[in-house]
C-alpha cells in the first residue's frame, strides 16, 4: 500500500505515499527547476517553474510537480516539448529579475532564454512567498504576510507583530530569499516599474 | 407556525394556499434590485393607498423579485388578465386601478408597443415571448419573502418525492439522465460530481452554493436568490440528500444585500416549517444550512478560493490536485454548485429527466439564463433553451440593434470569455459550440456590440478588469496579464510595435498553460478571440495608427469641412475647450492642438449641414487640410 510505482521520463520509479512528483523525479536524479519550493514548507505552487506534463492516454495536462502527490500508474514527462515551451515563458519573466540567482541563470541558459520582453522588474521580490511561509510554518511567528492583490501584491510586515522580540534575533527570512538582494522582504522595497 | 411532519402535511398546505390564490385579482409588482432603484417602493405605497381608498379588499399585491426586464421597470403585472405595465410611476396608479383592476381595460401608453402594435399581455411581449422561462417562471408570481407562496406553486414537492419515493442513488441517476451540467462556467456534469462525493469514504460531507457571481454586469444568480430563494434551497436539500450531506452553505457576495436578506429569510422560514433541521418532513434525513457572506472579489468564486474563504482564510486559490469530492471544505468531501445549477434540481426531480432534456441539445440540456446587455434594443435577463442561436437571442428577444446600427460581435462568458463575430450569429449557444468558437458559456454574460466598438479596445477593457482581479499569487497570471494590459494600452494609444502580436500570443500560451487557477488560464480569451476574428483591427492600430471603429481617441481626429460649414456657430459655442474658431456665417475650424476629441461638435452640427466628420488615422487630417 505504501509503495507507489509511477513512470517518469520513461523510467519506472518507486515512491512513498505522500511524496510529490518532484520528490520522485529528484530521486531519479532529474533536475526539475523550482523556485517557490522548499523542503521544509508546504507546496505553494506560485512560481510554476516545476511544471511537468502528466499523460493520461491521449490527454495530457501540465501540473506543478511540487504539489502533485504521487499516485500509482502516473506517467510523467519532465522535459517534453510542451513543458519546455511553458517553462521557457516562465523563465523569461524570472531571469531578468533574478540576476544574482545562479540556479535561475543556469536554467535560463538551458532553455535558451537570453532576453526578457517584460517591463515590470521583480528585482526586489518575485513574490515566491518563501519568506512569508517560512515565518508562518517554521517560525510560527506570522510577522510578515502578503498584502494587496495582483500587481499590487507585496510582502509587508504585519503591524503589531513581534519585531523586537522575534525578528531582530531571526532574519532567517532574508537568507531564504531567492533574489539575493538585501533587504528585499517586509515591503522595505517593492517591485518598481521601470519607466 | 406548525412544522410540516409529513409529505401529506406539505400537500395539504399547498392546496390551502393554492385555493386562496385563485380568488380575485393579483397585482404583481417587481421589487427586485433594478426596479427597486427605479422606485418600486413608491409605486407600492401608491398602490396600497389607492386600493384602500377604493375599498378593494379582494385584490392582492405581491412584491416579487426580478422579472428580467429591469430596463423597463418598475414592472407591474395584473393577474389573471396578465396585463403587463412597464415603467410604472406612482402618479399612474389611480388610472391603472380604476381602468384595469376595476374594469379590465388596458392603459395603452403603459404597455409594450412595437411598430404601432400593442402587446398588453406579459407573455405576448416579444422580449418574453421568445424565451423559455422555467427557472425564472415563478419570479413574476412569487413573493420571495413568503415560503407559503413557494409551497402554493408546488414548492418542496420535489424534495418530498426525493425523500419518500427515491433513494439517493436514484436521485443522482435522474440528474445524470437529465444531463444537467454546471451553470457556473465549466459545464461539468453535475451527477458525476455528486456521485464522487457520495462514494467518498468520509461520512461527513458538505454541499455548497456558489453565489459569488463576480462577472461585471451579470445578475442571473442574484435574481434567482432574490426572486426565488426557495428554489435554490430546495435544490440544495435534494443534493444534500443525494450525496449524504448534513450541512450546507450558501456563499453570497456582500454586494447583494437583498439576495442575502431573502436567502436568510428563506432558511429561517424553512426551519420553522420543518423543511430544515432534524427529520425533515418526518423522514430520517436531517440537514442544516449556513450563510457565508463573501468579500466579493471575482476570484473568490473560484472553487478552492471560495472554500478557503468559508474556512475563514484569505479567499485565494490554492494549489490542490485532489478533487473537492474527496477533500473539499475542511478536508471533507464537498459538492460545490452554482446557484442556477441548484435551482434546476427541483425541476428535474419534480418533472423528470425527460421533461428537462426536452429543452436543449443532446450534450447541453435544459435552459440557461443570460444577461443580455449592450447595443440591443431590449436588455435584461433572458432564459432560453440551450442550443438557441445567437441570432435568436440578439434579434428576436433583444429586438435587434439600437439606432439601426450593424451588429459586429457578441461577447459571451464574462470577462474571460471571447467575442463572436457576425458570421457565427447562427451558432448554437451551448457549452461546446461556444468553446469551439474561442469563447465560453461562463456564467451567462452576453454583451452585444455594434460597429462603434473597437475590438482591440474591448480586449483591453477585459484584460484591464482581469489585471485588477488577479490575486497575484502565481507568476504567470500576475505578470502575464499585467504585461498584456500594458501592450494593449499602448496599441490603442497608437504606440503598438510590430512584434506586439507575437508577444501577446506568447503571453496567451503562458497564461493558459502555466497559471495556477482558472482566472489566469482563461485570461487570454478576450485577446485570442479578437485576434482570431479581428486580427486586421490590431494590425491597423499598430501599422497604420488607424482605428476603423473610430473609437480609440488617440487615433482619431475631428474635422470641419469648409465647403459644408455655414458658420452657424453651434459647435463653437458648445466645444468645452474652445477649440473651434471662426466668425459667424463663415467656415469654422478646429484647433487640433486644443481639441480633446469629445465629439460634441459632431453631435451638435445640424444634420442638414453635416459639416463635422470623425476620421482615423488622425494623420489623414493633414492631407485633407492640404487640399
Ligand atoms: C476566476 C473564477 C471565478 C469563478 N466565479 C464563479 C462564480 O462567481 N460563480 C460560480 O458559480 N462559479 C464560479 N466559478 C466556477 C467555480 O470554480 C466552480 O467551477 C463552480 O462553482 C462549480 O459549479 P457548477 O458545476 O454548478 O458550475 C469561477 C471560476 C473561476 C476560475
Ligand atoms: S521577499 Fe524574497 S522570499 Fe519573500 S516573497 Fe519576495 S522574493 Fe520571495
Ligand atoms: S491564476 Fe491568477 S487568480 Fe489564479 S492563483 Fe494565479 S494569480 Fe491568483
Ligand atoms: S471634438 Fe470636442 S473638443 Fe474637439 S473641437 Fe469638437 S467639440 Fe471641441
Ligand atoms: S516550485 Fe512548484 S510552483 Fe514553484
Ligand atoms: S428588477 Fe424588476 S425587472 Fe429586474
Amino acid at each position: 500500500m505504501n509503495s507507489i510505482t509511477l513512470t517518469i521520463d520513461g523510467k519506472s520509479v518507486e515512491a512513498r505515499s505522500g511524496e510529490t512528483i518532484l520528490d520522485a523525479a529528484r530521486s531519479l536524479g532529474i533536475d526539475v527547476p523550482t523556485l517557490c519550493h522548499h523542503k521544509d514548507l508546504l507546496p505553494h505552487g506560485s512560481c510554476r517553474l516545476c511544471l511537468v506534463e502528466l499523460k493520461q492516454g491521449a490527454r495530457s495536462q501540465l501540473v506543478a510537480s511540487c504539489g502533485y502527490y504521487v499516485k500509482n500508474g502516473l506517467t510523467v514527462e519532465t522535459d517534453s516539448p510542451r513543458v519546455q515551451r511553458a517553462r521557457k515563458l516562465v523563465l523569461e519573466i524570472l531571469f531578468a529579475s533574478l540576476h544574482e540567482n545562479t540556479d535561475i541563470q543556469r536554467y535560463a541558459r538551458r532553455y535558451g532564454v537570453s532576453r526578457s520582453r517584460y517591463k515590470r522588474s521583480l528585482e526586489y521580490c518575485v513574490l515566491c512567498g518563501l519568506c512569508v511561509r517560512y515565518c508562518q510554518e517554521v517560525k510560527k511567528a506570522d510577522c510578515i504576510g502578503f498584502v494587496g492583490r495582483g500587481v499590487h501584491r507585496e510582502v509587508a510586515w504585519i503591524p503589531l507583530s513581534r519585531y523586537d522580540d522575534t525578528c531582530k534575533k531571526c532574519m532567517d527570512c532574508q537568507a531564504i530569499c531567492p533574489t539575493g538582494v538585501f533587504p528585499s522582504n517586509w515591503g522595505m522595497a517593492s517591485p518598481a516599474v521601470e519607466s | 407556525m406548525n412544522k410540516l411532519a409529513s409529505a401529506q402535511d406539505l400537500e395539504n398546505l399547498r392546496q390551502r394556499v393554492a385555493e386562496g390564490n385563485k380568488a380575485g385579482v393579483t397585482l404583481s409588482l417587481c421589487c427586485g434590485t433594478g426596479c427597486g432603484a427605479n422606485g418600486s417602493k413608491k409605486v407600492f405605497d401608491a398602490l396600497s393607498a389607492e386600493l384602500a381608498k377604493r375599498g378593494l379588499r379582494n385584490v392582492t399585491v405581491k412584491r416579487t423579485g426580478c422579472h428580467g426586464f429591469c430596463e423597463r421597470g418598475p414592472i407591474l403585472i395584473v393577474f389573471p388578465s396578465e396585463i403587463c405595465y412597464l415603467s410604472v410611476t406612482p402618479e399612474r396608479i389611480p388610472e391603472i386601478v380604476s381602468k384595469t383592476v376595476e374594469n379590465g381595460l388596458v392603459v395603452e401608453d403603459l404597455v409594450w408597443r412595437d411598430g404601432g402594435k400593442l402587446f398588453a399581455r406579459h407573455s405576448e411581449i416579444p422580449f418574453y415571448a421568445h424565451q423559455k422561462r422555467r427557472l425564472l417562471a415563478n419570479n413574476t408570481v412569487l413573493d420571495p419573502t413568503d415560503i407559503n407562496d413557494y409551497i402554493g406553486c408546488g414548492g418542496y414537492a420535489a424534495l418530498a418525492r426525493a425523500l419518500f419515493s427515491l433513494t439517493p442513488q436514484q436521485v443522482i441517476e435522474e440528474i445524470r439522465k437529465a444531463g444537467l451540467r454546471g451553470r457556473g462556467g465549466g459545464g461539468f456534469p453535475t451527477a458525476t460530481k455528486w456521485e464522487a462525493t457520495r462514494s467518498a469514504a468520509d461520512p461527513v460531507k458538505y454541499v455548497v452554493v456558489n453565489g459569488d457571481e463576480g462577472d461585471p454586469g451579470a445578475y442571473m444568480d442574484r435574481s434567482l436568490l432574490e426572486g426565488n430563494p426557495h428554489s435554490v434551497l430546495e435544490g440544495l436539500l435534494i443534493g444534500a440528500y443525494a450525496v449524504g450531506a448534513a450541512q450546507g452553505y450558501f456563499y453570497i457576495r456582500q454586494e447583494y444585500p437583498l439576495a442575502l436578506e431573502n436567502a436568510r429569510r428563506a432558511i429561517a422560514q424553512a426551519e420553522e416549517k420543518g423543511l430544515l433541521g432534524d427529520n425533515i418532513l418526518g423522514s430520517p434525513f436531517s440537514f442544516r444550512v449556513g450563510i457565508h457572506q463573501g468579500a466579493g472579489a471575482f476570484v473568490s468564486g473560484e472553487s478552492s478560493a471560495l472554500l478557503s474563504a468559508i474556512e475563514g482564510h484569505v479567499g485565494e486559490p490554492r494549489l490542490k490536485y485532489v478533487r473537492m469530492s474527496e477533500s473539499g471544505l475542511r478536508g471533507k468531501p464537498t459538492t460545490l454548485n452554482n446557484v442556477e445549477t441548484w435551482a434546476n434540481v427541483p425541476l428535474i426531480v419534480a418533472k423528470g429527466a425527460d421533461w428537462f432534456s426536452s429543452a436543449g441539445t443532446a450534450a447541453s440540456t435544459g435552459t440557461k439564463i443570460f444577461s443580455l446587455v449592450g447595443k440591443v434594443r431590449n436588455t435584461g435577463l433572458v432564459e432560453v433553451p440551450m442550443g438557441a442561436t445567437l441570432r435568436q437571442i440578439v434579434f428576436d428577444i433583444g429586438g435587434g440593434m439600437q439606432n439601426g446600427k450593424t451588429f459586429k460581435a457578441v461577447q459571451t462568458g464574462g470577462p474571460s470569455g471571447g467575442c463572436i463575430p457576425a458570421q457565427h450569429l447562427d451558432a448554437k449557444v451551448d457549452f461546446d459550440t461556444l468553446a469551439g468558437l474561442g469563447s465560453m458559456m461562463g456564467s451567462g454574460g452576453m454583451i452585444v456590440m455594434d460597429d462603434d466598438s473597437c475590438m482591440v479596445d474591448v480586449a483591453r477593457y477585459f484584460v484591464d478588469f482581469l489585471k485588477e482581479e488577479s490575486c497575484g499569487k502565481c507568476l504567470p497570471c500576475r505578470e502575464g496579464i499585467s504585461e498584456m494590459s500594458s501592450i494593449l494600452n499602448r496599441i490603442v494609444k497608437g504606440q503598438g510595435k510590430p512584434d506586439d502580436l507575437d508577444f501577446l500570443e506568447d503571453i496567451a500560451v503562458l497564461l493558459s498553460e502555466a497559471s495556477l487557477c482558472g482566472l489566469g488560464s482563461s485570461a487570454a480569451n478576450p485577446v485570442m478571440s479578437t485576434l482570431r476574428y479581428f486580427r486586421k483591427e490590431y494590425e491597423e492600430h499598430i501599422f497604420q495608427k488607424r482605428c476603423s471603429a473610430l473609437a480609440c481617441k488617440s487615433l482619431i481626429a475631428f474635422h470641419i469641412a469648409a465647403a459644408k460649414c455655414t458658420g452657424c456657430g453651434l459647435c463653437r459655442k458648445q466645444c468645452p475647450v474652445c477649440a473651434i474658431g471662426g466668425v459667424a456665417k463663415s467656415a469654422h475650424r478646429i484647433d487640433q492642438a486644443l481639441c480633446i476629441k469629445c465629439g460634441v461638435c459632431l453631435e451638435v452640427c445640424p444634420s442638414k449641414f453635416g459639416a463635422v466628420t470623425k476620421m482615423s488615422p488622425a494623420s489623414s487630417l493633414a492631407n485633407l487640410q492640404k487640399q
